[in-house]
């Protein structure tokens, strides 16, 4: 579990993040959900100690990462899987040994041994076998997601973060990315992060919303009761197609 | 940014290179690669910038000295104790900083902008240390062997011009490049090259891992990169022939 209390961060006199707190909780998928420039992005940073708070707490376990040193920080990050925005493979690696740097960065594995548990992180996300010896750059977006994926998942993390898991993907791929990080997050009892403005992924798979607004924690809750929310910040970002109008309606 | 700030960010920055990699074999498995973009790749550029500089300066050196007071030797000892003392360190760094400059700072930059070096800090690895010691150390231990190789091939770059023009005679030129020899222009040259190795890698190395935005900004990246390195390599060289020849 993670849990956020009273956090405040500022860049050059402009405060970014208002007293937010909130708790992210195992087995679940918690997302991160609000329009662009409200801060939801340097949440999820602060959370993961890539950006130094000005004040409050994140506690992972009870552990308060603004209170470790950089040792520590990095000891935990070994605790942590993180599938980026743009996917952030190594492009001097091939997929699979993508998935087994982090293996031979910090298990005393031996090689045959990090293979096939990179393997099987691989098939897991159903990956086909002939794509394993091909670069980053020679497989597709939605793969690269996967591949990802399957590197946030070697170390058998505590914590999940993911950033944007569906930007540049199509739909069905976008479905299909969701419902493999639910899986994961279910069986293997992680506390995911999602940081989201993608309404297909919050209808979907939004089993704890946060939703911030201005720096401010706005709202939170999961998928069925945003229906029925009283928050006209969260109602435009949410319902502002006229296709979620009319889910809205129906549901409501 | 002013020239504290970034002093003190590059200062930070090696205080986190300079320290035992996390995994030695993951540094020797980066070690060998280094060695061959930036030493062995380096070799043609070497080979080509040498051996003509060392065609024109004989050229140049036996045109500016038609004196008959001087001995016919002077051409091929001028020559020489150019390319020792400051054609093969010095200038030749400062080419190569535009070439490995470049190619770092450009690389690092553009693992900055995809998030690739934020995907190694998440995973708990010290990203500074990993991408960036075995550039240093591959840098640095190739450097004084280019010199070394640039010399000698400025040198025969000399001798062919006694070969195939009639400026100098090739035994005037081979007397002058033996005579008066003093060996310690050597130990000054490569002493030079090895800080110089390690500014050119460093620098440029400081200047991508503090890239931020998109393509642009990894240009601009490598320009500074190229253009502080140059400057440093140069303030460098004034200090350290002051200190090793005055």
């Amino acid at each position: 579990m993670i849990e956020v209390k009273n956090v405040n961060k500022s860049f050059d006199g402009n405060h970014v993040l208002k007293n937010v707190s909130a708790i992210f909780e195992d087995g679940k998928t918690n997302m991160i959900i609000g329009a662009s420039g409200s801060g939801k992005t340097v949440l999820m940073k602060s959370i993961i100690g890539l950006h130094r708070i000005d004040s409050g707490k994140i506690e992972y376990d009870g552990r308060n990462l603004p209170d470790m040193r950089m040792k520590d920080i990095r000891i935990l990050r070994r605790e942590v899987g993180m599938l980026f925005q743009g996917s952030a493979l190594f492009d001097s690696m091939t997929v699979l040994e993508n998935v087994m740097y982090p293996l031979e960065m910090f298990s005393k594995a031996d090689k045959t041994e990090m293979e096939e548990r990179a393997r099987y992180c691989l098939k897991h996300v159903d990956l086909k076998e002939k794509s394993y010896n091909l670069a980053p750059s020679e497989i597709s977006g939605g793969m690269q997601k996967r591949v990802a994926i399957a590197r946030a998942i070697a170390l058998q993390p505590k914590y999940l973060f993911c950033d944007e898991p569906n930007s540049g993907l199509d739909p069905k791929t976008s479905l299909i990315i969701d419902r493999l990080i639910h899986d994961i997050t279910v069986e293997f009892n992680i506390t995911t992060i999602i940081n989201s403005h993608d309404m297909n992924s919050v209808m979907e798979i939004g089993e704890n919303i946060i939703f911030i607004n201005k720096g401010i924690k706005a709202w939170q809750g999961n998928k069925n009761d945003i229906f029925h929310v009283d928050n006209k910040d969260l109602n435009d970002f949410v319902f502002a197609s006229e296709l979620y109008k009319k889910v809205k309606h129906t549901n409501s | 940014m002013n020239i504290f700030e970034d002093a003190g960010r590059y200062t930070l920055l090696m205080r986190r290179v300079l320290v035992f990699p996390d995994r030695w074999k993951m540094f020797f498995r980066q070690f060998p690669k280094e060695l061959e973009k930036l030493g062995l790749q380096s070799l043609p550029i070497v080979i080509i910038i040498s051996i003509f500089i060392g065609a024109i300066m004989t050229i140049q050196t036996k045109l500016n000295t038609e004196n008959p007071l001087l001995p016919t030797y002077s051409t091929g000892l001028v020559t020489r104790d150019t390319l020792l003392l400051e054609f093969s360190s010095t200038i030749l760094c400062l080419i190569l900083a535009g070439k490995i400059g470049s190619n770092i700072a450009s690389e690092i930059g553009t693992m900055r902008i995809t998030e690739q070096i934020d995907a190694l800090e998440i995973m708990g690895v010290n990203s500074a240390n990993y991408l960036i010691l075995p550039k240093i150390a591959a840098f640095v231990f190739t450097m004084p062997f280019l010199v070394i190789f640039s010399m000698a091939v400025g040198l025969f770059g000399g001798y062919l011009v006694g070969v195939f023009s009639d400026v100098i005679t090739t035994a005037d030129y081979l007397l002058g490049i033996q005579y008066a020899f003093i060996p310690y222009y050597v130990l000054y040259s490569l002493v030079k090259s090895l800080v110089f190795a390690f500014i050119i890698s460093s620098v440029a190395a400081y200047y991508g891992y503090y890239a931020s935005g998109g393509a642009l900004d990894v240009g601009k990246a490598s320009t500074n990169a190229v253009v502080n390195s140059s400057i440093l390599i140069l303030f460098f060289n004034l200090l350290i022939t002051n200190l090793m020849l005055n």
